[in-house]
């Protein structure tokens, strides 16, 4: 089990050495899970509070497939979109297999179910009172939606929290779109893997730990936020 | 009131830098694409090209004399013959020669030339239980089956893989499936032979993965190599250009000058001269 204490000390010499490719890695990462997220949220936020605020027909069975895609298998994503973005595919001409932006397609299709099944989920469990009280007080139907949307701002923070994290600790997609290329398309997840699988286990440890790290700041960040609104 | 105005202050913040990072980094993407169209040739791999380190070191070889990036995707055989046919890499560096063959008869691929070679081994504990030790490779194979120890294979249609499955078709005995003895780790090399060495079993593996295990045993490995040297186990690497007619977008030129260039008596030299903890790992044998 030395590895794990050897992972330690590597991934501190990899950040501290300013390995290239670590942080060619790291770059490569942020930048897809970036892109990813910018996309999900401003799609999935909109989305995810008309389904959890307004009553509609099918809401219910739109709410089961939503949650059912929150089990979309990483792979399964990866496999679906190079389909599409093959040269021989619908999508080929764009050229995006094999680069960045194609990595954040997949990877916004991953964090959209959990944007708008939390978004829902949040808007829904505050509506019940809320709307009561509102209508009570005599507010009109915009200031019951602005009062609702800022009553679940927690709860949509905790979706962007969950559906980064997941962004940014999957492989299937990275591995399958992105083609695991040095330089280009080599994530931090994607190098780990390459490493167990060349049994350099200790440089596994450290690329995970160096992951964790970038999580870590993304979530201070974060919780700096939620203690300001 | 205050607060939720605060609030959209944040969020619209938020959203706008989130957004305007996103595009920047989106168009940067593209205009590095755009600049490599010119200068790039992706090329698709086995891993054991990538993993013991051969391209690391020998492309840039090629980048200073050509000017052309390389790029590469180190993956099974099976997968990197399906990117080639489906258009999406310009040239393939893979070992599976009955698999190369089928794949320029059906029109992807042209020019298949032979670069280099390393050899497989048959691995397993040093105590041998099924006595293979030394054989060849159809005793070997038919000593195992017949006292049921265990064998573990990749299972993965990696060149190894079908490697494996050829051997046991010279050896007169069909390919095991669901035998209790017979493992498919459906993993890498490295990991397979951990899977070995946990179960006390053999395994096919080729000699450069075998070197690494080894080290990173200390001198102690629990599987050592009992059968090698046979002419069956040599395992021919090639490349392949894909066929411009059927992927009118791919770079033929520039795999063209690879191909004449690993073929040359550089990268020839180079690849003879590459070794992995001291030892040699591939033969160049290209024939001009």
């Amino acid at each position: 089990m030395d590895f794990i204490q050897d992972g330690f000390i590597q991934a501190l010499a990899l950040l501290l050495n300013g390995d290239a490719a670590t942080y060619s890695a790291i770059s490569t990462t942020l930048r897809a899970s970036g892109l990813a997220m910018a996309a999900s949220l401003l799609l999935g936020i909109p989305l995810g509070y008309l389904l959890g605020y307004f009553d509609f027909r099918l809401k219910r069975q739109i709410r089961i497939i939503v949650d059912t895609l929150l089990s979309l298998p990483t792979v399964f994503i990866g496999l679906v979109i190079y389909a599409l973005l093959t040269r021989n595919g619908p999508l080929g001409e764009a050229g995006l297999l094999f680069t960045i932006p194609g990595i954040a397609i997949g990877q916004a299709i991953l964090a959209l179910p959990i944007i708008i099944a939390l978004t829902a989920t949040a808007v829904e469990a505050a509506d019940h009172n809320l709307r009561i009280t509102l209508v009570s007080l005599g507010a009109n139907r915009k200031q019951i939606a602005v009062s609702t949307l800022w009553e679940v701002r927690l709860g949509i923070l905790a979706a962007a929290v969950t559906a980064t994290g997941r962004v940014l600790t999957e492989v299937g997609i990275s591995l399958m779109v992105g083609g695991n290329i040095k330089w280009h398309t080599r994530t931090i997840t994607t190098a780990i893997a390459l490493e167990t699988s060349k049994g350099e286990f200790g440089m596994g440890i450290a690329l995970g730990l160096v992951l964790l790290l970038i999580a870590l700041t993304v979530n201070i960040s974060l919780a700096g936020l939620r203690r300001r609104i | 009131m205050d607060r939720k105005v605060k609030l959209i202050k944040i969020v619209s913040l938020l959203v706008f830098s989130i957004t305007v990072l996103s595009a920047a980094n989106f168009f940067a993407a593209q205009d590095s694409n755009a600049a490599a169209e010119e200068e790039t040739l992706l090329m698709a791999t086995t891993t054991s090209t990538d993993n013991t380190g051969l391209l690391d070191y020998l492309m840039p070889f090629f980048t200073e004399k050509t000017g052309i990036d390389m790029r590469w995707i180190s993956t099974g055989t099976g997968k990197a013959l399906k990117l080639g046919q489906n258009c999406d890499v310009d040239v393939l560096l893979v070992h599976a020669p009955q698999a190369e063959i089928a794949f320029v008869d059906k029109g992807f691929g042209i020019e298949r030339r032979e670069i280099m070679y390393n050899d497989f081994v048959l691995i397993g504990p040093a105590e041998d239980p099924a006595g293979i030790r030394g054989k060849n490779v159809a005793e070997a194979l038919q000593a195992i089956r017949s006292s049921q120890n265990i064998f573990v294979s990749r299972g993965d249609e990696s060149g190894t893989h079908k490697m494996e499955q050829a051997l046991w078709n010279s050896a007169n005995v069909t390919t095991p499936e669901q035998e209790h003895w017979y493992r498919q780790s459906g993993q890498g090399m490295l990991a397979t032979i951990n899977v070995a060495g946990e179960l006390k079993g053999y395994t096919l593996t080729d000699r450069g993965t075998y070197i690494k295990y080894e080290s990173s045993a200390e001198g102690k490995p629990p599987l050592v190599i009992l059968v090698q040297g046979d002419a069956v186990l040599l395992n021919q690497y090639s490349i392949i250009l894909v066929e411009p007619k059927h992927c009118p977008s791919v770079e033929y030129d520039k795999a063209k000058k690879l191909s004449d260039w690993l073929a040359g008596d550089e990268a020839q030299r180079l690849i003879g001269e590459f070794k992995l903890l001291g030892k040699q790992l591939f033969t160049p044998n290209a024939s001009r």
